[in-house]
């Protein structure tokens, strides 16, 4: 066996390539409906109706998507400079830690501004979290997969801390939570009906934002370098580590603005279980966009879909929930292969 | 502080010291192997939750407790197949297939507890590895009662060490490892298959985490939860680096990521201790295993071809 | 019968045709060598023959044998053995855990090191390569770690020696040394290829030559029969005339180099008090073997490694640390040493390739910020026409150009600003003819401007024919330079091999 690059590369291949991936990931995952014994047509049935059959569901869908969009991002823009940043699901936290902080009362400004203010910090301490796992990549060669992985796991502890001790909300009856933030920083919501608010704009136009950076900017263009070809980066005056520091800090604020968005958009206050892994889902968001940060959007979509509509298959057909994970973990290996052969082939030996 | 002091001569703390060790022990050796061979596993997470889930399963199901580590390792050893498939055979990014599998295999072995037991709210539990006295030995004061007086499983994961260094230092195929590690074309030119090598390298491995995470649920507990592995894999990919690729090492390492949780959990107990909240005992390995990985990153000596994919017949 | 065969050998790489229809013989004791320009299809021939690429036509036979192909195991198997260029050596192993790999069945429980000990020790006595079992392999010279290949191959029982380039590293005695094994060897029944494209060693060692072009034999001729300039012309095809250096007075220095040191990660320095000035309308050429601190001088240059102590003077300002970006604004044209790895994105296209080295100025990008993608385009639609790279247009995939139109890329690129200073490292390796006269006539063309340019070459007809004067590296040293002409080949490799260092030592110690 032997693989070798395609000489001519075709758009569709590479178009259809996430196409190909999301459905060799149902077939795969069809097994395990069978398994269950439940009908696979109509259990896939199900789950796209539960995921936008209805307006309440399609609502539930998009607002789930809102906190996969920025942490997609996230992903995406730092695994272009091949920075991998796995740590979106504590930035996320880092961000709604700041929107607690800032939004609980510390601050009060009107919403126009209360809002992108809420943002900004979010953002900021998302950022500032990565500053040690870039740092230690950049200058002392440190693995950021698993620097950022650990951190992941010190700052729930540390969120825990805040929520079980000084910043326990008196008025929770006992849980774990943290004080509302104030209504000057809620992200009102779009309808009357459902739970959709506008931090679905926010993503939006991050997710147009990222996009003009990458393609317009000389930022943009020294991400891309540093992360296809470091040593030639470098060569031709990009300086990498610069480029690496500044696209971290770009990551994990846009990991921040999840935790802001859910924080203030979703909830309106802190607690444990704030996200369910949308940091790691945000993996499997960013490779099924290609890493390209328009196609974020309808990845996390999908992926938010997913979720939503796996809810209502499972209580209807009786599969565990956990089905939905086990497709975005499987998405992410059937993205890699998918990719790959729209790039290259295999020649099997003769 | 003398009540601290005080901790470290109990039987008790050096027990939990080495039963706190084993899990690590397997995983840091598992990851060991595949960085040696040239692959980077951060499927080990996944790999280790999957081979708790799997062992446990095997005994609840009435099987032996044997018959449920063996069972633990092939299941890993499958999921090895599949990191290889991708990162040896394909080679795909080994950073987003580790990822990949940790996600797959994590979410993997819940669904299919679920399926297996749908309706337990609270877990069911096996009859556990029981401790084994190793007579005599086990009489010696303090140091005989925490070494001798441990479960086969802990005696298992202390065996492996010796075993993983003499076949990499002293046999063959552990040179074709090492060697596949630093200069795969090397390997080639001298007739043997580094595809094969690599991927037996992690199939192996990645078997050895599955133990790791078998031993949590059958040796450590005697229950299955989610969530239960927790980080263990990531520490011992810290641990790995800690240890520069040495099996020796690597026991010592673990050894002393043990010794300091088995420590932080007496330590909490003490009177007075109570003013530093229970979060930041439990932070305590992870930020350890960050302070190890700054402290070796200047003197790591990486294997030279490590995340470095081999193409055959690949034009240079 | 021939101990080797190959008949019928054809290769492809996509479109491309790298072995053409190749048929060989090899005799016992015989030494072939092959001939050819680089990209002719040397290397990939051999590595098909000991089974690192499969053709896709064509069968080796060795001793009458049909060697399986494609395998690795079979050809040593059979009895070959393989000096690659590059050495497949693991730096972190020992001499011995090198040379034994693969010599036992993978399954044994132990590693029979005692046996191989004695059996390495007797092989380096009866062919007199002596190496060290236990030295660790990273801290070898490069004539060192040729012999343990050459042991690793012997170790196997090898009967027929391939070595790729095998002088392409060593110093001109070191090569003189390696022939005088070789010829041991092949007294002992050994039959030898060996792969050069240098005219002299081919006459003075072979028995035969094989010429290859194109990947296609286009000669096989007895040594004894063969001069000089029929090689030449052979291999080459047509006569390519290469640019001949006019002369010049040269101007005022535009660079110099004053008791530069640049540290390492061991205790020794990978360069040590480095003198040197490049002036005006004048190439100085730097000599040596490969690893000598050539790419540490190129990179200190190219402003990707700091100087620990020192200073640069470049084009009249005096500088400690200067950074890549900072020496490419003060109009330093760079071609570096590896144009696929660090001269261009593959990845990206050529108009991106083209802007790397500008994106901040004013015509490439607004407010610093925003790249012009329309003015990015027509600067390298422009660069194209001019350096005539053969391309689908500026938004083709740069890593698809052959070897040589990346080169006229990366020329046009550092040339176009007309810079005053130019680092040409090793500008013309790999590349055929047509490109080499190419890339020497724009070199040429600069050095008439006024440009000053340091060319560093391992190859020293290379740079007796193209520069005004040459100074050697070794082990970090740099000698004084001296003028083409001032000194003999068997000087110039004295000098290769260190001897000026003891001189630099003893005069610095008199003063």
């Amino acid at each position: 066996m032997q693989i070798e690059p395609r000489e001519h590369m075709s758009a569709w291949r590479v178009g259809f390539a996430p196409v190909f991936a999301v459905f060799a990931t149902l077939a795969i995952c069809a097994v395990l409906i069978v398994w269950a014994g439940a009908p696979v047509i109509e259990s896939y049935q199900l789950l796209f109706k539960g995921a936008v059959g209805s307006r309440f569901a399609l609502n539930e869908t998009i607002t789930r998507s809102i906190p996969l969009i920025f942490t997609g991002l996230a992903v995406a823009v730092a695994f272009k400079a091949k920075f991998y940043n796995i740590g979106a699901e504590g930035q996320l936290y880092c961000g709604a830690l700041a929107a607690t902080y800032f939004g609980s009362g510390l601050v009060t400004l009107p919403p126009v501004l209360m809002i992108p203010f809420l943002m900004l910090v979010g953002a900021i301490a998302g950022g500032v979290i990565l500053i040690l796992p870039v740092l230690l990549k950049t200058h002392m060669k440190v693995d950021e997969v698993v620097t950022t992985l650990l951190l992941n796991f010190i700052i729930l502890l540390f969120v825990s801390y805040l929520l079980e001790g000084p910043w326990k909300d008196p008025m929770s009856m006992g849980w774990p939570q943290a004080k509302s933030v104030i209504d000057e920083g809620i992200l009102p919501p779009l309808f009357a009906k459902g739970r959709l608010h506008m931090g679905l704009y926010f993503a939006l136009g991050a997710a147009f934002l990222v996009w003009a950076l990458m393609r317009f900017t000389i930022w943009g263009y020294e991400i891309k370098a540093a992360g296809l070809n470091a040593i030639a980066a470098a060569f031709s005056g990009i300086n990498v580590n610069k480029t690496i520091i500044r696209t971290a800090m770009i990551s994990g604020g846009l990991a921040g603005m999840a935790g802001v968005s859910e924080v203030a958009g979703l909830k309106g206050y802190l607690t444990l279980d704030l996200s369910p892994g949308f940091g790691y889902t945000g993996i499997a968001v960013a490779m099924l966009a290609r890493l390209h940060p328009l196609a974020v959007v309808p990845a996390a979509l999908f992926l938010s879909g997913i979720y939503v509509g796996s809810g209502s298959m499972s209580r209807a057909v009786n599969i565990p929930a956990y089905i939905s994970d086990v497709i975005v973990g499987m998405s992410v290996l059937a993205i890699l292969v998918a990719v790959m052969f729209s790039q290259y082939r295999i020649k099997w030996r003769s | 502080m003398l009540e601290l002091f005080e901790i470290l001569l109990t039987t008790g703390f050096w027990a939990a010291t080495i039963r706190i060790a084993s899990p690590l022990i397997f995983g840091t050796l598992g990851e060991l192997i595949c960085e040696r061979a040239g692959v980077l596993n951060l499927g080990i997470e996944g790999i280790m939750t999957i081979g708790a889930m799997a062992g446990w399963m095997w005994v609840y199901q009435g099987g032996d407790l044997w018959g449920g580590v063996m069972f633990a390792a092939s299941v890993g050893a499958i999921f090895g197949l599949l990191h290889s498939i991708f990162t040896v055979y394909l080679g795909l990014s080994q950073h987003v297939t580790g990822i990949g599998i940790t996600l797959f295999g994590s979410s993997l072995s819940y669904f299919v507890y679920r399926m297996l037991l749908p309706s337990a709210s609270t877990p069911p539990k096996i009859t556990a590895f029981q401790t084994y006295k190793i007579p005599y030995l086990s009489d010696i004061p303090i140091a005989g009662e925490a070494l001798f007086s441990q479960t086969p499983m802990t005696y298992l994961a202390f065996l492996t060490v010796p075993v993983v260094w003499y076949i990499l230092q002293r046999t063959p195929v552990g040179l074709a490892v090492r060697m596949a590690g630093e200069n795969p074309v090397a390997v080639e030119a001298q007739g043997i298959d580094v595809l094969a090598i690599r991927t037996g390298a992690v199939v192996v491995g990645s078997a050895l985490m599955a133990i790791g995470g078998a031993f949590i649920t059958m040796s450590a507990f005697d229950a299955f939860f989610f969530g239960m592995i927790n980080g263990r894999g990531w520490i011992c990919v810290a641990l790995v680096i800690f240890a520069s690729w040495r099996p020796g090492k690597a026991l010592m390492g673990a050894m002393l990521f043990a010794g300091l949780e088995a420590f932080q959990v007496r330590a909490q107990q003490i009177s007075g201790a109570a003013i530093i909240p229970y979060q930041f005992y439990l932070m305590l390995p992870y930020v350890l295993s960050i302070i190890a990985m700054i402290i070796m990153a200047r003197k790591a000596k990486y294997p030279q071809a490590l995340l470095v994919p081999f193409r055959r017949g690949e034009r240079v | 019968m021939p101990v080797l065969e190959l008949s019928h050998i054809t290769k492809r790489f996509g479109a491309l045709v790298a072995n053409d229809d190749i048929s060989l013989s090899l005799e016992e004791g015989e030494v072939l060598a092959l001939l050819g320009e680089n990209g002719a299809g040397k290397t990939t021939l051999m590595n098909i023959l000991f089974g690192h690429y499969v053709a896709d036509e064509g069968e080796i036979r060795i001793a009458g044998e049909r060697l399986v192909p494609g395998q690795p195991e079979a050809a040593i198997a059979a009895g070959i053995g393989m000096v690659h260029q590059h050495f497949t050596l693991a730096d972190n192993l020992s001499v011995l855990e090198n040379i034994i790999l693969g010599t036992q069945s993978l399954w044994s429980l132990k590693s029979n090191m005692t046996q191989a000990r004695a059996k390495l020790v007797q092989m380096s006595e009866e062919f007199g390569l002596i190496a060290d079992p236990d030295a660790e392999v990273g801290t070898l010279s490069v004539g060192e770690k040729q012999r343990v290949e050459i042991l690793k191959a012997l170790y196997r029982d090898a009967k027929i020696l391939i070595l790729d380039e095998p002088t392409a590293v060593l110093t001109p005695q070191e090569s003189d040394d390696l022939f005088v094994t070789l010829k041991s060897l092949t007294a002992k029944g050994l039959a030898i290829i060996f792969i050069s494209h240098k005219l002299h060693e081919i006459l003075a060692n072979a028995d035969r030559v094989a010429v290859l072009r194109r990947g296609a034999i286009v000669a096989t001729v007895d040594v004894k029969d063969a001069d000089r300039n029929s090689l030449a012309e052979t291999m080459v095809g047509e006569k390519v005339v290469r640019p001949k250096l006019t002369a010049f007075s040269p101007g005022k220095p535009v660079l110099t180099l004053n008791q530069i040191c640049v540290a390492g990660p061991s205790a020794e320095p990978l360069l040590k008090d480095i003198d040197m000035s490049v002036r005006e309308h004048e190439i100085l050429g730097i000599a040596g073997v490969a690893g000598n601190g050539q790419s540490v001088l190129a990179d200190l240059l190219s402003g990707l490694v700091d100087a620990e102590a020192g200073w640069v003077e470049l084009l009249g300002e005096k500088m400690q640390k200067f950074s890549a970006a900072q020496i490419i604004e003060k109009g330093v044209g760079r071609i570096p040493e590896n144009r696929n790895t660090t001269g261009v994105i593959g990845e990206m296209a050529i108009w991106e390739n083209v802007i790397s080295e500008s994106l901040r100025s004013e015509n490439i990008s607004k407010f610093n910020s925003i790249i012009s993608k329309p003015n990015a385009i027509k600067q390298a639609e422009l660069l194209i026409k001019q350096f005539d790279v053969r391309c689908d247009g500026p938004l083709a995939q740069t890593g698809l150009l052959s070897g040589g139109n990346i080169q006229k890329l990366i020329l046009a690129r550092a040339l176009s600003a007309e810079p005053k200073f130019i680092l040409a490292n090793q500008p013309v390796r790999g590349l055929d003819e047509g490109a080499i006269a190419y890339v020497q006539t724009q070199l040429l063309a600069a050095r008439e401007r006024g440009a000053g340019i340091l060319l560093i070459s391992e190859d020293l007809d290379e740079l007796l024919s193209f520069c005004d004067r040459v100074a050697v590296m070794c082990d970090g040293h740099l000698s004084p330079s001296f003028e083409i002409g001032s000194k003999t080949i068997a000087e110039i490799g004295l000098m290769m091999a260190g001897d000026f260092i003891q001189e630099q030592r003893s005069m610095a110690n008199a003063n």
